[in-house]
């Protein structure tokens, strides 16, 4: 089924400050599609954790806050973009425990373990893109 | 063939009037924030060091060293207004009326040599908005080291201490946890253990909105400090929806306490330290 994108909105974050900014409008979008409890906090700690990333290893970039419906589905779909050193291995990125900058190393695993959906695409030296969707009742 | 900064120094006074003539006649005028005279001595000053900074040279580049004094006086007329209650559009427009009477000027002085009044009066334009844009960026300036300072004070007092019972500290964690919060968090917590002796601390994150990877790593610092001091560290008030997310993400808390409450942490806090807390028997005896 084809996903149809209903409202959209782009965020820059360059700055811890705007984390807060991010994380209010997503909570918004979620609430408006009637999200539940659970699942909002799902969306905000992985958007959360994308946009934490961003700042640190990407020098921060731009959110795509979109809210998408397929079917009788509603969601709420993210992509972060920066234009960083990007991921020279994914598949370690995507291990748990695995970190570069002395984290935990949850970051992008449990990210994925929070969404419905996960695209990661990177390439060294241009930047990273990060798509994530949660479905409103997925 | 006169050249525009020499028609400035020459009609310097005229300026003025014409400036203040603009002013006076703007609808948009707020005599109610500054008297006419005040107005008049602001102009003066400005026109002032504008036109005696002003030469052929610099006329052209307004990033110009020269303009320094124009640029220190037009920050302290943005700064002085916005704290008279000026709207920074008014301030904008009080620049821009400058440029209106300085056109003025030059067409009288250069109505036969279009050519060099259109190319004069480009310069001059491209001149004063520049220093417009300059009092927007003062406006902007004051208002975030405002912010800035907010921040400061938030991150201050936002994190009590506060010791519950002898030997228990409670410490309220409201509004996100990052980096520098958790140092001022961690600094206030160690310091008022050791004050009181406490063996006991209890952070509470029911106002923690979202617990991420790097919270939880925070909150784990500070459990890890904590028992370092000797003290024992109970995690309170977390959420059935941040239960389900920190499992999903794959953070480990199981080496640290934690409870749902603050009231269920008290009672194990109260049950480490063998208290015991009772209702008493019989009818009231206080009245």
């Amino acid at each position: 089924m084809t996903i149809l994108p209903l409202a959209k909105d782009i965020l820059k974050v360059y700055k811890e400050q705007d984390v807060v900014l991010l994380r209010n409008r997503v909570k918004e979008r979620a609430v408006k599609i009637k999200m539940g409890l659970v699942n909002q906090t799902k969306l905000i700690t992985a958007a959360s954790e994308l946009v934490r990333n961003m700042l640190r290893y990407g020098g921060g970039g731009e959110v795509v806050v979109e809210v998408i419906t397929r079917g009788r589905d509603n969601g709420v779909r993210l992509v972060f973009k920066d234009q960083g050193p990007g991921i020279p291995d994914i598949k370690k990125a995507m291990a748990d425990g695995f970190s570069t900058g002395r984290s935990l190393g949850l970051g992008l695993p449990g990210t994925k373990r929070l969404v419905n959906e996960f695209d990661l695409k990177s390439e060294v030296g241009k930047g990273t893109t990060v798509t994530i969707i949660k479905w409103a009742n997925g | 063939m006169p050249q525009a900064a020499e028609v400035f120094k020459n009609k310097q006074s005229v300026i003025l009037e014409l400036w203040m003539k603009n002013q006076l006649s703007d609808i948009g005028l707020r005599d109610d924030l500054m008297s006419n005279e005040d107005l008049r001595v602001q102009s003066e000053e400005l026109v002032d060091v504008l036109v005696s900074n002003l030469t052929e040279a610099n006329l052209n580049d307004p990033q110009s060293m020269d303009f320094e004094p124009v640029l220190e006086i037009l920050a302290g007329i943005s700064v002085s207004r916005a704290k008279q209650g000026f709207s920074p559009r008014e301030t904008g427009a009080f620049v821009f009326s400058l440029k209106e009477a300085l056109f003025e000027v030059l067409q009288n002085e250069l109505q036969n040599d279009v050519a060099t009044l259109y190319e004069q009066t480009l310069k001059i334009s491209r001149l004063v908005d520049n220093f417009s844009t300059v009092t927007f960026e003062t406006f902007i300036r004051g208002r975030e080291e405002v912010i800035l300072r907010q921040t400061d004070e938030i991150a201050e007092i936002s994190t009590p201490v506060i010791r519950v019972w002898d030997g228990i500290l409670a410490l309220p964690i409201i509004g996100t946890l990052d980096s520098a919060r958790t140092q001022v968090v961690m600094e206030s917590l160690l310091q008022e253990i050791v004050e009181t002796s406490s063996s006991i601390a209890i952070l509470d994150i029911s106002g923690v909105p979202a617990v991420d990877s790097l919270v939880a790593q925070h909150l784990i610092k500070a459990v890890s400090a904590t028992r370092l001091m000797g003290a024992e560290c109970i995690i309170s008030g977390i959420r059935p929806e941040i239960a389900q997310t920190i499992v999903h993400l794959g953070i480990d808390l199981s080496n640290i306490v934690t409870k749902a409450s603050l009231a269920s942490a008290l009672k194990f806090a109260f049950n480490t330290m063998r208290l015991e807390v009772r209702k008493k028997a019989g009818v009231s005896a206080e009245k």
